[in-house]
């Protein structure tokens, strides 16, 4: 193949610029791993970088230079969290069980401690790691009264502060330290359960909270290796390790809150079908998730195609005007018409009670609440769907419903023979595919009814709540968070619309042999 | 034979005012409320009732990050969009104009992978995120290059499928002619097959934008700094909170203010979009 000299030039130019770009990436996403000795890390970042280079710099390989980029991407963004999800699911993660197992011995002595007479004491200042206190986790931040010396304590143990980091009053107290929220004295109020059951592991025990102040103290719980548990020199009581499931238990079975991670196995998945507080939910869930995403499909089509069929017609004056805003909806922000929609329905307030001169409270019943998130996800969708039929009307072809029209068909008869069957052809994978993004739609419930309205009892589960909502909200939901249990629903809701989706695109490729 | 006018012609605008009817009311409450001078949800009404004011605008701007989100916003979809449709089409060139050995089974796996949404391994995001943040803190969480990053990690998928089929409409003989010219691959990519792949070009981007901006699950795990947030992470908050009946006005206006972009864009593509669509975009 010839090619003009100015081209290679240029070419090579955009060659060289992009994989030096590619070096100092390398070099810079290298150092990090090597100050942290994770050598496996490193690895990675040479091997996909020698990658890089070799495909560039070959001249075969043409189409892997075109796929390399998205590839990557979705190698490490796509696929790996999948693979960790699959990996999440047959581990008890979650509250009570992040570390492992010395990290869980280290906090159960530090939760027991008890002052003893001269135990060391600081001032106290509690606060959020980051910038707010909506994420991130509780730290001590104390000053020895005697020397001044400035110490972080979190769940890990103590490590010295930079007092050029702090801001401090006259008692040495800390009041504000970069990277952190310091709670005021309300906030701290409001967390004072929180900040009680806190400890910080040390050498000695633990430093816990009393008042403003903390002390370190001698722990009354002792891990002993040779039994494998843990004494209370209270009690008297004995806590033997459960290997198996990750955490202490006596005897006569009391366990102690705070475990470690171990390997489940398929017991996350053996909770929908054995343990019945899961499975009644979650049969109920499941069901009412299939009627959802049916039901929105549905709705919306049936909406939308009436429209389409309405607007298709040579005589209708006005047709631009109406389609413009038919479409309005879709051009919205969905998220926040989402949440307009919530106040529509505010019992007190809201738009449609006063409209109507109803005084439902909408998300306080089963199906006013039900109803309520399907006219809403009509109103966001079926613009979607008018578009989508509005285009595939036009592709019909016309001389088929004209020998219909010509042979006696009603027009309603020729729409239920011919024009039906014939969109439904080529709109079935978008049908399908329309149906997989309601079945995990997790604004259109989240931030509408959020799940509301919970029946007594169960505070997790609520009446519309979609698989999807329930997911993150047993992993997201502050108390008691499950994320080994919230990864195995993920693989649920994922086979569920992997196979309804994969049977009913082998289906429609039978009936387009059918019609063709 | 000739029906009646009913039935010829005026059903259809009969249905068509219901359906106007069904998409207007809410914007047109949300309108009203943004500019009503009280701004509460409690004051508010269908039809202005108060009179005309743009105090829920000053305010949304006085009280909150909010122009700072917007810019989030914009900066965040607008790179993510505009590199993932880049990426997918040079992936699309690839699968439409190269025969080369596990072609299928690659664009059968995308199809796969595609089915496993990216929301439902956001433990797993969170999880390595948490990670990748004590090495690299530039792509920790409360970083825009973080969130664009995940948001590119979907970037193979619907966008590849739909470009693919559209370049594949595109006749072979102008590649052909161009590399007896000696055109590279390079060149007749960027220089032949660029220019005429425009409109699907368009629609995708917007479609990837709309689905960024609208995008909330991710967002809210990712971005819990007030400064750093996006409108919907931003906007949802602000009435998340027990002052959300106060705020109501401030919240449709910013609503407003976010669809103006969409809006703008919608209006301008709008001649590609039904047929772009057809293509095989969802937006639900």
């Amino acid at each position: 193949m010839s090619r003009s000299p100015m081209v290679g030039v240029t070419g090579q130019l955009v060659k060289i610029l992009v994989l030096s770009v590619v070096a100092a990436l390398a070099i810079w996403a290298a150092t990090p791993l090597v100050q942290a000795e994770a050598w496996i890390g490193l690895g990675v970042v040479i091997a996909v970088t020698a990658l890089i280079f070799y495909i560039y710099l070959s001249p075969k390989r043409l189409p892997a230079k075109y796929l390399l980029p998205g590839t990557l991407l979705l190698i490490a963004f796509q696929l790996i969290p999948v693979f960790v999800t699959v990996s999440t699911s047959v581990t008890n993660y979650g509250d009570g069980h992040r570390g492992d197992k010395a990290d869980a011995v280290a906090m159960i002595q530090a939760g027991a401690v008890k002052e003893v007479p001269g135990s060391p004491r600081y001032l106290l200042s509690v606060a959020w790691e980051g910038e707010n206190t909506s994420d991130g986790k509780l730290v001590f931040l104390l000053t020895e009264p005697g020397d001044r010396q400035y110490l972080l304590g979190d769940d890990q143990g103590l490590s010295p502060l930079d007092p050029g980091s702090l801001t401090v009053d006259g008692d040495g107290r800390i009041l504000a330290a970069e990277g952190y929220t310091v709670l005021s004295r309300a906030q701290f109020n409001a967390h004072s359960d929180q900040i009680t059951s806190f400890a910080v592991p040390t050498d000695a025990g633990g430093i816990r909270s009393t008042g403003f102040d903390a002390y370190e103290g001698v722990s009354t719980r002792v891990y002993d290796e040779g039994c494998d548990c843990i004494t209370d020199s209270e009690t008297g009581e004995v806590f033997y390790a459960d290997n198996d499931n990750g955490y202490f238990v006596t005897e006569d079975g009391t366990r102690l809150r705070q475990g470690w991670r171990v390997n489940v196995g398929l017991d996350n998945f053996a909770r929908f079908f054995t343990d019945p507080e899961v499975r009644g939910p979650f049969l109920s869930i499941f069901t009412w998730n299939m009627m959802f995403a049916v039901g929105s499909v549905l709705f919306t089509f049936a909406l939308g195609l009436a429209c389409a069929m309405a607007m298709n017609h040579d005589r209708i004056r006005g047709k631009t005007l109406y389609r413009i805003l038919m479409v309005l909806p879709y051009a919205m922000p969905s998220f926040a018409m989402l949440l307009v929609w919530r106040d529509m329905f505010n019992p007190d307030y809201g738009l449609l009670n006063q409209l109507l001169g109803l005084e439902l409270n909408w998300f306080g019943e089963t199906w006013t609440s039900r109803a309520a998130v399907l006219l809403v996800n009509t109103w966001l969708g079926y613009p979607y769907m008018f578009l989508i039929c509005t285009g595939a009307l036009q592709a019909l072809p016309r001389d088929t419903l004209e020998a219909a029209r010509i042979d006696g068909a009603t027009g309603f008869q020729a729409f239920r023979k011919i024009t039906l069957p014939l969109l439904l052809v080529s709109l079935t994978p978008l049908l399908i595919s329309s149906f997989a993004f309601n079945f995990n739609n997790f604004n259109a419930i989240q931030l509408t009814s959020a799940g509301h309205p919970f029946p007594d009892g169960s505070p997790q589960t609520g009446d519309t709540d979609l698989l999807i909502t329930y997911t993150f909200r047993l992993a997201f939901n502050g108390t008691g968070v499950d994320y080994g249990y919230a990864a195995a629903v993920s693989m649920f809701i994922f086979t569920i619309v992997a196979v309804i989706s994969g049977i009913s695109f082998a289906r429609t490729r039978n009936q387009e042999e059918i019609y063709r | 034979m000739k029906g009646n006018w009913f039935t010829q012609v005026g059903w259809r605008h009969a249905v068509a005012w219901v359906a106007v009817a069904f998409s207007l009311i809410p914007i047109v409450f949300v309108v009203s409320s943004a500019f009503n001078p009280l701004g509460t949800l409690s004051s508010t009404s269908l039809l202005p009732a108060h009179g005309f004011s743009m105090s829920n605008l000053v305010k949304l701007f006085e009280t909150t990050n909010f122009g700072q989100w917007y810019l989030n916003t914009l900066m965040i979809a607008g790179v993510a969009s505009a590199v993932s449709i880049f990426i997918s089409a040079l992936a699309a060139y690839a699968f439409s104009r190269f025969r080369f050995r596990g072609r299928r089974v690659s664009l059968l796996s995308l199809l796969l992978i595609q089915m496993f949404p990216q929301f439902l391994a956001i433990v797993a995001i969170f999880l390595i995120f948490t990670q990748v943040g004590q090495y690299w803190p530039q792509l920790g969480f409360n970083t825009w290059s973080g969130l664009i990053l995940v948001y590119l990690g979907g970037a193979l998928g619907v966008s590849t499928w739909l470009m693919k089929g559209f370049f594949d409409t595109i006749p072979k003989e102008l590649d052909e002619s161009a590399t007896m010219d000696g055109a590279s691959h390079n060149q007749i990519f960027f220089r032949i097959i660029l220019p005429l792949v425009t409109p699907i070009l368009a629609i995708t981007g917007l479609l990837a934008f709309i689905g960024m901006v609208n995008e909330y699950i991710i967002a809210s795990v990712f971005l819990t700094s007030s400064s750093d947030k996006t409108l919907a992470v931003g906007l949802v908050g602000m009435v998340a909170a027990n002052t959300r009946e106060a705020q109501f006005g401030m919240f449709c206006a910013g609503t407003l203010l976010t669809a103006i972009p969409t809006v703008g864009v919608f209006m301008f593509l709008q001649r590609y979009i039904v047929h772009g669509l057809t293509g095989g975009a969802v937006k639900g």
